[in-house]
């Protein structure tokens, strides 16, 4: 039997809701696959929800909204961009990124509404099934998934994309602008550090473990574990338990 | 799946046949036999058009009998529909947030025609998604403000007048800003209006005339907007005029500020002499300034290119109603019309273009590809037709240039919080459902800040903008949405006071008071929600759209 992708796609409700809804006034054919969640504005759309429509089995998500200088509140798909953007380069880190897609249709755009979801679901077709989806999902992807959704959920990466337009558009709070280029090294060597960070972090849930074996699980150098180990204990995320020998175990708090 | 109920949570759900539009591919019953069967439903029907009064009858039985406490409505689209289903279920007394909107025909009946089975199952499962969501949905009261019972219009052309002299006479006090030194705008300049002949300066007269009569109406010439803040019903805004500022309370402001005109300098050798725009024809026929005998006029200069894609929809009727003029005082005179298409709706437009053919007027098709060549006396001009160029000897060139967006209406936008289109025109808040109103409340929109309108038209928005606006403040209070952005008590402990929420709200909604305390002005906020999904720690709600609600049809979609 073919292989129909289950699909979820976020459209705001005033361009692309209506650029549906216009697809189907027109009465233009698109694939079946896809489901929708209407939201007001595709700026409400919080990276954990792609996250978390990824870990629930969806095989493609596609978040539409007004094309950029169109939105309804202005300046709603800006931020959309910008978490959108955060959502790929965490989904990068597990191969997943072509699974998710941001685009912009208008409200008189039923033909392109009808296109774009075709092509979207052609190419999720192609890509073949979500090795999370189904009844054996991998689990070592889904731990990965799972770490990359608390990195994201955490304050950390979420003031920097919450501010990233106002730093690097006007100014910081010390007067300066950013130059975007500056703020995507700090932003992606964040994104690597939290992605790691609560790797080890869903990794001690199962067990307390020791760095070496942590180093070991995770493929990460162990004088980086270190770091990072030292990072979570000083946020309280984590403390050492009892000793093996000589070597101290650790827990998740 | 997930048996888990919630506490006295009773859902219904309605599924429409909508005639066949739905029940012609999909069996509606079945449709309606498995939405019994998801957690929190206690009651289902199937109608043939649940938005029939039979249909609203049966929603409203189905909650008395049922004691339903939240509905659901699986049917055509909630951009329509949603109004009227939430009143229903406020008829018998459930609050109007409690319903939730399944779409099973715009996005599902209609669009996999070929795909019954596959159709059928999409029903089912965003019901259950819905399902999921109105389980969580929670009742929410509509915020009441006090309305301030004063109108702003701004711009003084002939759309910003009728609609200031409408809200005038429906008793408001009204306010007409206008930034040159005369009212009238463009009607200053025109020199007869299409399709009646009239003189623009005859309209122009009458309208100042009812204007200086109108007590209830006070008119600022010279005069800017300099600073609006507040909200619907209770705007602040200060006009500077002459370096004076007066500060006003406003209750609705309508945008009348027009357009402007492309002045298409360095193209087909401009030079506001012997080649100027249909705009300066005007101006030459009101002075009885045109002594030319071989006119050619070109349409679309600066239009419907690369650069401006849109059509500047008067620029046709201009130069068909000139070349008229022109004909009618000179009948020897020469005029031909390149054009590249020819808009000329309706009976009295085709009229125009049917008296200007017979008058003699010779049109010419060209293409963007091959535009005219203008030499000093002649125009050379590619005919496809007969598949050569022809050349046209002229004494005055006339440049129908579309209207274009003010320099101004960024600055505007800003203060009033409405976005503009790619052109920089003020887009409204929905072509067809919402055509004279903003997103945010209580400003409105008419004429050719919209999008280029002939007088006609904005005339006619005028009138409509002034009737959109009087609904709000022909009442003492006003209700706004209640779906908003909120920070509960029980949250503020999850704020840390770092003021991205601030930032990202584009109605300046949030801000922090004397204690340093995030507060939310209920009442500016539109709902978008992206403070919520931008807030660091998660401290802020988006009410009707919670991350508990969206998620909830995240687990229904992946099937739990």
């Amino acid at each position: 039997m073919d292989f129909e992708p289950k699909i979820l796609g976020f459209l705001c409700n005033w361009c692309s809701y209506a650029g549906a809804d216009l697809a189907g006034v027109s009465r233009m054919q698109y694939p079946p696959n896809i489901r929708v969640i209407r939201v007001m504005c595709s700026g409400r759309i919080d990276p954990q929800f792609i996250f978390e429509a990824l870990r629930v089995g969806a095989d493609g998500v596609i978040v539409l909204g007004c094309h950029l200088g169109d939105c309804h509140y202005l300046e709603g798909n800006y931020e959309a961009e910008k978490k959108f953007d955060m959502v790929k380069r965490f989904l990068k880190l597990i191969n997943f990124d072509n699974r998710v897609r941001l685009d912009w249709v208008s409200a008189s755009e039923g033909a392109r509404y009808a296109q774009v979801i075709t092509e979207f679901t052609d190419h999720i077709k192609a890509l073949g099934p979500s090795p999370i989806g189904g009844d054996n999902p991998d689990k070592k992807i889904l731990n990965n998934l799972k770490a990359i959704e608390d990195a994201a959920s955490g304050d950390r990466m979420r003031a920097l994309v919450g501010r990233e337009r106002k730093i690097t558009e006007q100014e910081n709070v010390y007067g300066e602008q950013v130059d975007l280029e500056k703020f995507n090294k700090v932003f992606d060597s964040a994104i690597v550090e939290e992605y790691q960070r609560h790797r080890i972090l869903v990794s001690l849930e199962e067990d307390t473990k020791s760095i070496k074996s942590l180093a070991a699980e995770l493929e990460i150098d162990p004088s980086v574990v270190l770091e990072h180990i030292v990072c979570l204990k000083s946020r309280g995320q984590i403390d050492f338990g009892e000793f093996m020998g000589i070597t101290p175990m650790f827990f998740k708090m | 799946m997930s048996e888990k109920k919630d506490k006295d949570v009773r859902v219904g759900v309605f599924v429409c046949s909508c005639g066949s539009n739905i029940g012609g591919l999909i069996d509606v019953k079945e449709v309606a036999e498995y939405a019994k069967s998801l957690p929190n439903v206690v009651f289902t029907q199937d109608n043939l058009y649940t938005c029939s009064e039979t249909g609203l009858a049966q929603i409203k039985k189905g909650v008395t009998e049922h004691n339903l406490n939240r509905v659901v409505v699986a049917s055509c689209t909630p951009r329509t529909h949603e109004p009227l289903f939430r009143e229903t279920i406020k008829d018998v007394g459930l609050n109007e947030y409690l319903f939730q909107f399944v779409n099973i025909r715009d996005q599902c009946t209609w669009v996999h025609m070929k795909y019954p089975h596959e159709a059928l199952e999409k029903a089912k499962e965003v019901i259950r998604m819905g399902v999921a969501k109105v389980s969580k949905l929670e009742a929410l009261e509509n915020i009441v403000v006090d309305a301030t019972p004063t109108a702003m219009v701004i711009g003084g052309g002939v759309s910003g007048i009728t609609s200031a002299l409408s809200l005038a006479n429906q008793g408001f006090e009204t306010h007409l800003v206008e930034k040159d030194a005369q009212l009238g705008g463009k009607l200053n300049v025109l020199n007869k209006l299409f399709p009646t002949g009239q003189d623009a300066s005859e309209l122009l007269e009458s309208l100042k005339e009812r204007v200086k009569n109108n007590s209830n109406l006070t008119v600022y010439t010279s005069a800017k907007v300099t600073n609006i803040e507040g909200f619907v019903g209770n705007y602040e805004v200060e006009v500077q005029q002459n370096g004076k500022t007066t500060n006003l309370k406003i209750g609705v402001i309508v945008v009348a500020v027009g357009a402007s005109l492309l002045t298409p300098t360095g193209k087909f050798g401009y030079d506001g002499k012997k080649r100027i725009t249909q705009y300066e024809l005007e101006e030459k026929l009101k002075n009885n300034d045109v002594k030319a005998n071989n006119i050619v006029m070109i349409q679309c200069v600066g239009a419907r290119n690369d650069e401006r894609k849109y059509c500047s929809n008067v620029c046709c009727m201009s130069a068909l109603k000139n070349a008229l003029l022109i004909k009618e005082k000179n009948p020897d005179a020469n005029i031909t019309i390149l054009f590249r298409d020819l808009y000329t709706p309706g009976t009295l437009y085709e009229e125009y273009y049917r008296r200007a053919r017979e008058a003699g007027v010779i049109f010419l098709s060209y293409k963007l590809e091959k535009e005219p060549i203008v030499e000093e006396n002649t125009i050379k001009v590619y005919n496809e037709y007969i598949g050569e160029e022809i050349s046209v000897p002229y004494d005055l060139l006339v440049l129908s240039t579309p209207l274009i967006a003010n320099d101004g209406n960024k600055e505007l936008a800003q203060m009033l919080k409405v976005p503009l289109e790619e052109n920089k025109f003020f887009l409204e808040a929905h072509v067809k459902l919402r055509p004279m109103d903003f997103a945010t409340d209580g400003v409105f929109i008419c004429g050719a800040a919209k999008w280029p309108v002939d007088i006609t038209e904005s005339i006619t928005q005028g009138y409509a903008a002034a009737g959109r606006a009087s609904t709000i403040i022909s009442h003492d209070t006003i209700e706004v949405e209640g779906a908003t952005s909120f920070l509960p008590d029980y949250n503020r402990d999850l704020c840390t006071g770092c003021e991205v929420c601030i930032n990202v709200c584009p109605y300046k909604a949030i801000s922090k008071n004397e204690d340093d305390e995030i507060v939310i002005t209920q009442v500016l906020c539109k709902g978008c929600g992206v403070c919520g999904a931008t807030c660091t720690n998660h401290a802020i709600i988006i009410r009707h759209f919670t991350d508990e609600q969206i998620l909830s049809e995240i687990y229904a979609f992946g099937g739990s």
